[in-house]
């Protein structure tokens, strides 16, 4: 048990970061603030490497099965003899890959800083903020118990506020930041309603706990949520669909996502590590810590299974039409995010049925690696041109090679072109699709084909498209970068070699529903149709964006409206607006406030008003000449004898 | 020598008192409410020496008692005259009437 203590060093790693660079970072180590944050994230990502190591191939196995290790167990607050939050320190085949994932991703964000930060006026506080969102993170994955999920959980989204408002004079990023939290504080409460059911009749908050009761079927606790229903579903379902709430929130599914788009605003760097490659798959992370509970229902499962595959498509579709680089990769980091989050909805638990689960988490760790290259990549592209927008780049493949060589592999791989990284988990998750669901499946191929138009739409208009005229130099008073220091080619290039090589990780002999290994193949013959769709949908893109031509303006043309509510996102925000602005606020907020100025507020000035007018009565009483209080002094001793001495007797 | 009876040195200690709470609601002067109340502490001294002489003769604990209270009203003379000069240095006048600042 003992042997996996050093785990906790690797979230705290981060935050004596975080509080060395908070206090002091400003004044006195702002010159070393990125050497201090990334050399500690370093340790912490070897000492991931090696428990990982420890875990996956030395000692995790006992009987061919992964065992779940509790390496570390404080009782912080103890509500009644069974119910407590505790601190703990949760060791199983997720939790391990996750540590591996984030930070190994935050590592790289850490080094591409260096320069891509470079000159910042809170260039300290910029490290502290990204330990504390690392260390959060990473408390989050190794958590034990699940209302310190629920504490980790809102640490990620405060560090995550933070880091979009980090350019706090730019009053879009100052919205984008405050659209983000109240959206995910508005999903949390979802998941702090469904954390109070499951632990009511759990009776438990630990998840390993609660596992074992809810899926054990004659366990009484498991009869008791079953039995209770509301609104005709049972407090199961209730419990577990608020749970998603809480998940869908953080990881952007429809209807909630509309804050990941404007989450954009803050540093590339950040959008990178937090926006695509770790906190926004914090929700199919919680859905994958409870599937075996999640398992039990199926309205529930369904539920994740439909949300995420509409995800899947609606963001597909919307980022075939955006123009901004950032904000067409946060659409696809929806897109896949609602591709794992239908791969757990449609798996089962344990052995060959478990394959959608072993998908979901094939496919969030590559997403991981390719998704941040693709992210790092867009970066150095805005570092160099001073724009999000597409219509200012094109024909960049000769000014900065490495970059495009990395953001080719990255869209390759996302598009699911063998042999990179996406093809693999793709595939997997295709398959159970296939298994499972037939609607599903031809959503999820042709969410596949949108995805590698769009990606490749992206990557011709900014590297081919038209001849590059950035070259000359100070055209907007700055001089033309190149691609930047080698701490921002670095990254680059190792993410790209992981986005080429994480695909062929043995991931079904290590991270599965039971933790038994799965034996999957890749079927050539069911391999055709998507990668063929794919490749389709490439040359699709080539034709209409590798050169300048009429082609997309044509196509546009065609699908005229259709193309236009793509364009405005599917009116989403302003249905939001619509509703909050037109219900909510004269239907609900305005009689809230109405009762709060007349009935709480008039209660609180009747109060004050009554003593006011008593101690105008009763003030000619202090009148400040001595004799007076003397009286009164004898006179009320008067009248307490005569009381005790002839009326109390 | 014929002895006096209790009831007439009780009698001589209420009208003291008594005399001391007249004096204390009805002067002005500051002095002569220091007086009375100096008054009322030497009734309460004849009570405490009297009932120690005809109830408890074999104790001295009202005849201490007393010493302290003169102790205790020689020390509050003391304090109540410094007040009494710093009233009439920034009053000009040490009639109780002056003094009344300190109201609502």
């Amino acid at each position: 048990m003992s042997n996996y203590f050093y785990i906790l060093w690797i979230p705290l790693l981060p935050l004596a970061t975080f509080v060395i660079l908070g206090l002091f970072g400003r004044k006195y180590l702002s010159s070393i603030a990125g050497l201090l944050g990334t050399t500690s994230l370093l340790t912490a990502t070897i000492l991931s490497f090696v428990a990982a190591k420890q875990y996956f191939f030395i000692d995790g196995k006992v009987n061919g099965i992964y065992q779940k290790i509790i390496a570390l167990k404080y009782t912080w607050l103890e509500f009644s003899p069974n119910v407590s939050i505790d601190l703990g320190i949760v060791v199983d085949p997720i939790s391990v890959m996750m540590l591996v994932v984030v930070t190994s991703v935050s590592l790289m964000v850490h080094v591409f800083s260096l320069g891509y930060m470079k000159g910042e006026e809170r260039f300290a506080t910029y490290y502290a903020f990204l330990s504390l969102f690392t260390f959060s993170m990473l408390g989050l994955i190794l958590s034990a118990n699940i209302f310190q999920v629920y504490m980790f959980w809102e640490l990620v989204g405060v560090s995550s506020f933070l880091l979009i408002s980090y350019y706090f004079n730019k009053p879009s990023a100052v919205a984008a930041s405050k659209k983000a939290f109240i959206v995910t504080r508005f999903a949390d409460l979802g998941f702090l309603i469904g954390i109070l059911i499951l632990g009511f009749y759990g009776g438990t908050l630990d998840i390993g706990l609660l596992i074992e009761r809810f899926t054990s079927v004659h366990s009484t606790q498991f009869l008791s949520i079953t039995s209770a229903s509301f609104l005709g579903a049972s407090m199961l379902t209730w419990g577990l669909t608020l749970i998603f709430m809480g998940g869908a929130g953080k990881s952007a599914m429809f209807p909630l996502h509309i804050w990941l788009p404007d989450a954009m605003e803050g540093p590339t760097p950040v959008s990178a590590l937090i926006h695509a490659a770790t906190m926004v798959v914090a929700g199919v992370y919680l859905v994958a810590r409870m599937f075996p509970v999640f398992s039990m229902d199926e309205s529930a499962l369904a539920i994740v299974t439909y949300v995420g595959a509409a995800s899947a498509l609606f963001a597909a579709i919307i980022a075939c039409t955006q123009t901004d680089i950032k904000r067409v990769l946060a659409y696809s980091t929806m897109s896949q995010i609602g591709y794992m989050m239908f791969a757990l909805g449609i798996s089962k638990n344990g052995g060959e049925n478990g394959l959608g689960y072993m998908a979901s988490m094939f496919h969030l760790f590559t997403h991981a690696f390719f998704k941040s290259l693709l992210f790092l990549g867009a970066g150095s592209v805005i570092h160099m041109v001073h724009s999000n927008e597409m219509k200012d780049m094109g024909g960049l493949r000769k000014l900065m090679p490495i970059t495009h060589i990395a953001f080719l592999i990255a869209c390759l791989a996302i598009a699911g072109i063998p042999p990179f990284a996406g093809f693999f988990s793709k595939e997997e998750i295709l398959t159970a699709a296939f298994h499972e669901n037939k609607i599903i499946y031809g959503i999820a191929l042709f969410t596949a084909a949108l995805t590698s138009f769009y990606m490749f739409r992206l990557y011709f208009s900014i590297f081919w498209s038209k001849e590059a005229t950035i070259s000359s130099p100070a055209h907007d008073g700055h001089e033309s970068h190149g691609e930047g220091p080698w701490v921002m080619k670095l990254p680059l290039l190792i993410l790209a070699a992981c986005a080429v090589c994480v695909g062929f990780v043995p991931f079904s002999q290590l991270v599965t529903s039971d933790g038994a290994a799965l034996e999957t193949h890749i079927d050539l013959v069911f391999s055709i149709a998507p990668v063929i769709l794919s490749v389709l949908a490439i040359l699709l893109a080539a034709s209409f964006y590798k050169n300048q031509n009429g082609k997309s303006a044509k196509v546009t043309n065609a699908f005229g409206s259709f193309y236009t509510a793509a364009y405005k996102k599917f009116y989403v925000d302003e249905i939001y607006i619509f509703i909050t602005k037109k219900i909510v606020f004269p239907f609900i907020g305005q009689p809230i406030a109405w009762f709060d100025r007349n009935v709480v507020d008039g209660f609180m000035l009747l109060l004050a008003k009554t003593t006011a007018k008593v101690a105008e009565l009763i003030k000619g009483l202090q009148s400040g000449k001595v004799q007076n209080y003397a009286m009164y002094f004898f006179g009320g001793l008067v009248a307490l004898s005569i009381l005790f001495i002839y009326i109390w007797k | 020598m014929q002895e006096i009876p209790l009831t007439q040195i009780l009698f001589v200690s209420t009208a003291l008192f008594f005399i001391g709470m007249y004096g204390l609601f009805t002067r002005r002067n500051l002095i002569t409410l220091l007086m009375s109340i100096e008054l009322m502490l030497n009734s309460v001294n004849i009570n405490f020496v009297a009932f120690n002489k005809y109830l408890f003769p074999d104790n001295l604990d009202g005849l201490f008692f007393t010493l302290f209270i003169i102790t205790i009203a020689a020390a509050e003379a003391a304090v109540a005259i410094a007040i009494i000069i710093n009233l009439y240095r920034s009053h000009n006048s040490i009639d109780v009437d002056d003094a009344t600042e300190m109201k609502y």
